[in-house]
């Protein structure tokens, strides 16, 4: 498996995962997410990332290789921009390649539910003038907590 | 020595993005450690105090409050994430 993992703070050109993953026929699914920043209703002016240096690659390095044991995949590209951003732009790219769209649909899934969860980014929202940080999303962990139960309930008693 | 680093929230309420201590002996875990440094020093002891919720890294890996810490760790202690 071909994996590309890195922190940017330049804009993300949306067609490069793409590009860089498509192959001469060995995979036959390609799934891509991006996520950006919202306006929530107009409220948000801007959005600052900072981020773990060294630790935040390490762990999307790991969240990626526990992908690639879980799913067939032939390749995986996780790229996260940091520093400060406007509304609509690109913050994250997750994107894998894989034979069947069943690995592909559901290995994209779980890297970003894992992203979100142990990879140490940190968001604040510029907001009236002021920057205020974004608090953690229970879902976020419940959504996480899902993919390890079910990887629990898998293993031999 | 170990060198505590604080992250986002967090490093704005302590003032400062890290701090190198020699605590006593017997704080051997994270759990302790943070309880010591927090009645070492005031600027601690407040910015936990208003981040009710933290997690925690030892050596860049993500670690629980009873993991063990010895001489020349890193520990980062920061708000929850919210990347992505």
């Amino acid at each position: 498996m071909k994996v590309h993992v890195a922190v940017t703070d330049t804009s993300l050109v949306p067609a490069q995962p793409y590009g860089w993953l498509r192959d001469a026929g060995l995979s036959g699914a390609m799934v891509q997410f991006s996520g950006q920043v919202r306006d929530e209703q107009g409220r948000v002016e801007a959005l600052h990332l900072e981020h773990y240096p060294g630790m935040t690659e390490a762990v999307l390095r790991t969240i990626v290789d526990q992908a690639g044991q879980k799913w067939h995949l032939n390749g995986a590209w996780v790229v996260h921009r940091v520093g400060t951003m406007m509304v609509a732009d690109d913050i994250v790219q997750v994107a894998v390649s894989a034979p069947h769209r069943q690995d592909a649909f559901a290995a994209c899934a779980f890297i970003m539910d894992l992203l979100k969860t142990r990879a140490p980014f940190w968001k604040k929202e510029l907001i009236g003038g002021r920057w205020v940080w974004v608090e953690a999303r229970q879902s976020d962990d419940e959504a996480a907590a899902a993919w390890l139960q079910a990887a629990s309930a898998r293993e031999p008693s | 020595m170990i060198e505590i680093r604080f992250f986002a929230a967090l490093r704005e309420r302590v003032g400062s993005d890290s701090l190198t201590v020699t605590p006593p002996d017997g704080v051997d875990t994270v759990a302790a450690l943070v309880a010591w440094l927090a009645d070492d020093k005031a600027s601690v002891a407040g910015a936990l105090e208003a981040t009710p919720r933290y997690m925690v890294a030892v050596n860049e890996v993500l670690s629980q409050e009873q993991a063990a810490v010895r001489d020349g760790d890193v520990v980062a202690l920061f708000p929850p994430v919210t990347g992505g």
